[in-house]
């Protein structure tokens, strides 16, 4: 996994509340047994026409923000299906950041895996940013997940939450498989003392 | 004295196999469910890294999600190359990492949230994940269940553990009894209806109240599959006789001695008395009317006696998403939820594809004809649903009034298999979600229970199914 330090650049606003992963990532390019490549699908049927032509009016098409790094979505991006090709659509696409005043819980998770920082800011901090975002590359954002803050184009700093424990595994690239089994022996007395006490399990 | 627990906090509390200083959890997994969709990609990454699953035994897997429901599917030009290459690939990941399999052919195949409480994997006071996000279906049992995205899925394969927070408490109570007509669909829709699809997020909810307990085992599935509609990351319901007489006998159920160890511990899985919850919604369970959904998020609920919104009636960023439905449903505000017209009818899917929901329709279309023109199919959860419902006379209700009889799978719900709907054809449906293009791009998705949607088909549009069953709204 990539490591997430700071990213400063153009965000494209997504002011749609309830944003699923269904949009992001539609079901028909889950058939894939790898992670890489589903960029070019992200929000596909918003971005495209059924016949593969580019909708003019989506936000990913329009000029400005074809390369854009960071999302300003609208509440409980991410709700829905669990799927991972989700965060790795975004990712391929080259979206390493969303900001949103909540995010669905999976969706959430699966961001941390794979070297995306899911923001949560209030509402007033979003609509200032959003605001940011409809002026492209007018106006840039920061991020700093270090500093947890995000300074908006006219340097407004708004500072967000983030679990120590995501953060040093996103800072270091860290793979979290690895970490567990360092905890093996805690796994191994964990199972033990359950073979006596819920046998069943 | 310790102070009284949650459901939820004795479950959890029963799973920590570590705790850092920063109250980030190890929390041990005890049975991990697995389909063809999400897992080839963490399979991959256990090759690549040359690590194993740790406990084959308690992972169990079944391909649902692609496969298709058609009598001919031994056949396996019914695939498109790339779903057999995803049913292929758990074959073989099955048989490399020795993990317990139900494959196609097998007449114990079905939807992994159905085959799972079935086969007695599911058990109340386990810890269950899944990459499917309906995982939440297990907490009917009173087992702590929720989905997980690909790279937990490797997580768990490789260490039997996640790392997670403790979520919130939050309770639902639905209080007094449901009324005639009135199904656990109709619960759980309302719930969301009231809540919002961001309402239970960050929070584990548990289902409680009269109403709840009244419902059977199928019911209580069909209520906790859909927390996650309502943003919990899990949904539970406390274990009961109920719950212990459905586990009973199944085939990876506990016998004998560790039976009766079983049910001693099963019965302290309740919430003590004074257990903080940091949410509380109650409903009372005779306000609850039948439901459908009028747009394209499964909070967009109404009972079916109401009209259309206008986004007008919303407020906030629910403006530009409610016109947004709207146009994509091709729906006027005003217009009578009954004056909705139909072209397709799905019965099945892990919310509404078990033995109860299959015998719900057929009351309602025996003897029946659905409406000429109209496409209906019925498709059971897995291979022992659809031979009970054989055995029961159900299939051939659902054959004689001139809807298909499938083979068991996801498909219509996702539509991932060639079960899809044609852009703009409208269907009335038991799944849970009625997102833009979920059922196929451009289709439209109105969410009820089994019996909403077999009186649907029979008249072509949205009906009160109470009418049917000669009961006053």
């Amino acid at each position: 996994m990539d490591k997430f330090t700071t990213l400063t650049g153009v965000a494209a606003p997504m002011p749609l509340v309830n944003i699923d992963t269904d949009m992001i990532i539609p079901k028909q390019f889950l058939k894939t047994i790898q992670r890489s490549g589903l960029g070019k699908n992200l929000f596909d049927e918003m971005r495209f026409t059924q016949d593969g032509a580019e909708i003019p009016s989506f936000v990913l098409n329009q000029p400005a923000y074809r390369r854009a790094q960071i999302l300003v979505a609208g509440e409980n991006f991410g709700c829905g299906s669990s799927r991972e090709h989700a965060p790795w659509a975004l990712l391929d696409f080259g979206i390493r950041c969303v900001i949103s005043t909540s995010f669905a819980d999976i969706f959430f998770n699966n961001c941390f895996k794979n070297g995306i920082l899911p923001v949560v800011l209030p509402q007033e901090a979003v609509d200032h940013l959003m605001d940011d975002a409809r002026k492209g590359e007018n106006a840039r954002i920061a991020v700093d997940l270090q500093a947890q803050t995000v300074t908006a184009a006219d340097g407004t700093v708004f500072a967000f939450e983030v679990d120590a424990f995501k953060k040093h595994c996103l800072l270091n690239g860290l793979d979290d498989i690895g970490l567990t089994m360092e905890k093996a022996s805690a796994i191994d007395s964990y199972e033990a003392k359950n073979a006596t006490l819920r046998p069943w399990a | 004295m310790t102070a009284p627990r949650t459901l939820y906090d004795k479950i959890w509390d029963d799973h920590v196999v570590h705790t850092s200083e920063d109250g980030t959890c190890l929390l041990y997994i005890d049975r991990h469910l697995v389909h063809e969709v999400t897992s080839p990609q963490a399979f991959e990454g256990l090759r690549m890294t040359g690590r194993r699953v740790r406990a084959p035994e308690k992972t169990i897997a079944v391909p649902d999600h692609n496969v298709p429901t058609t009598l001919d599917r031994a056949n396996a030009a019914t695939m498109t190359e790339d779903s057999r290459i995803q049913v292929e690939a758990l074959d073989r990941n099955a048989k490399d990492f020795g993990i317990n399999y139900y494959p196609v052919s097998d007449v114990r195949q079905g939807i992994v949230h159905i085959v799972g409480p079935e086969q007695g994997w599911t058990l109340p006071g386990m810890t269950v994940v899944c990459g499917d996000s309906h995982t939440a279906t297990h907490g009917a049992f009173g087992a702590l269940a929720h989905g997980i995205g690909t790279s937990e899925v490797e997580h768990v394969l490789a260490t039997q553990t996640l790392i997670q927070k403790k979520s919130k408490n939050m309770k639902v109570e639905i209080t007094g009894s449901l009324r005639p007509g009135v199904t656990a669909k109709d619960i759980t829709l309302s719930v969301i209806g009231a809540t919002g699809t961001a309402g239970g997020t960050g929070h584990v909810i548990e289902y409680c109240g009269q109403a709840i307990r009244e419902l059977s085992m199928e019911g209580r599935m069909t209520v906790c599959n859909m927390a996650i509609e309502g943003g919990a990351r899990a949904g539970l319901i406390a274990p009961d006789e109920k719950t212990f007489a459905y586990c009973m006998g199944r085939p990876h159920a506990p016998k004998g001695a560790k039976w009766e160890a079983a049910l001693a511990y099963w019965k302290t899985l309740f919430t003590d008395e004074g257990a903080h919850f940091d949410k509380v919604i109650t409903i009372k369970g005779e306000d609850i009317a039948p439901v459908v959904t009028w747009g394209t998020s499964p909070e967009d609920v109404l009972p079916i006696t109401g009209t259309v919104p206008a986004a007008s009636d919303f407020t906030g960023g629910k403006v530009e998403a409610a016109q947004r439905s709207l146009d994509y449903m091709g729906l006027t505000p005003g217009m009578k939820l009954t004056d909705i017209r139909i072209d397709t009818v799905f019965i099945g899917s892990c919310t509404n594809g078990r033995i109860e929901d299959l015998r719900a329709a057929a009351a309602i279309l025996k003897g029946k004809k659905i409406k000429d023109g109209l496409r209906a199919m019925v498709v059971p959860g897995s291979g022992l649903v659809r031979a009970q419902a054989e055995e029961e006379g159900l299939a051939q209700i659902f054959i004689d009034a001139g809807m298909e009889w499938r083979l068991a799978g996801c498909s219509m719900c996702l539509a991932m298999n060639p079960d899809q709907l044609a852009p703009g054809e409208r269907c009335a449906a038991t799944s849970n979600r009625n997102f833009e293009g979920r059922q196929g791009r451009g289709g439209r998705t109105h969410l009820m229970s089994p019996a909403m949607a077999a009186a649907a088909a029979i008249t072509g549009h949205l009906t009160d199914v109470r009418e049917m069953m000669g009961i006053s709204a």
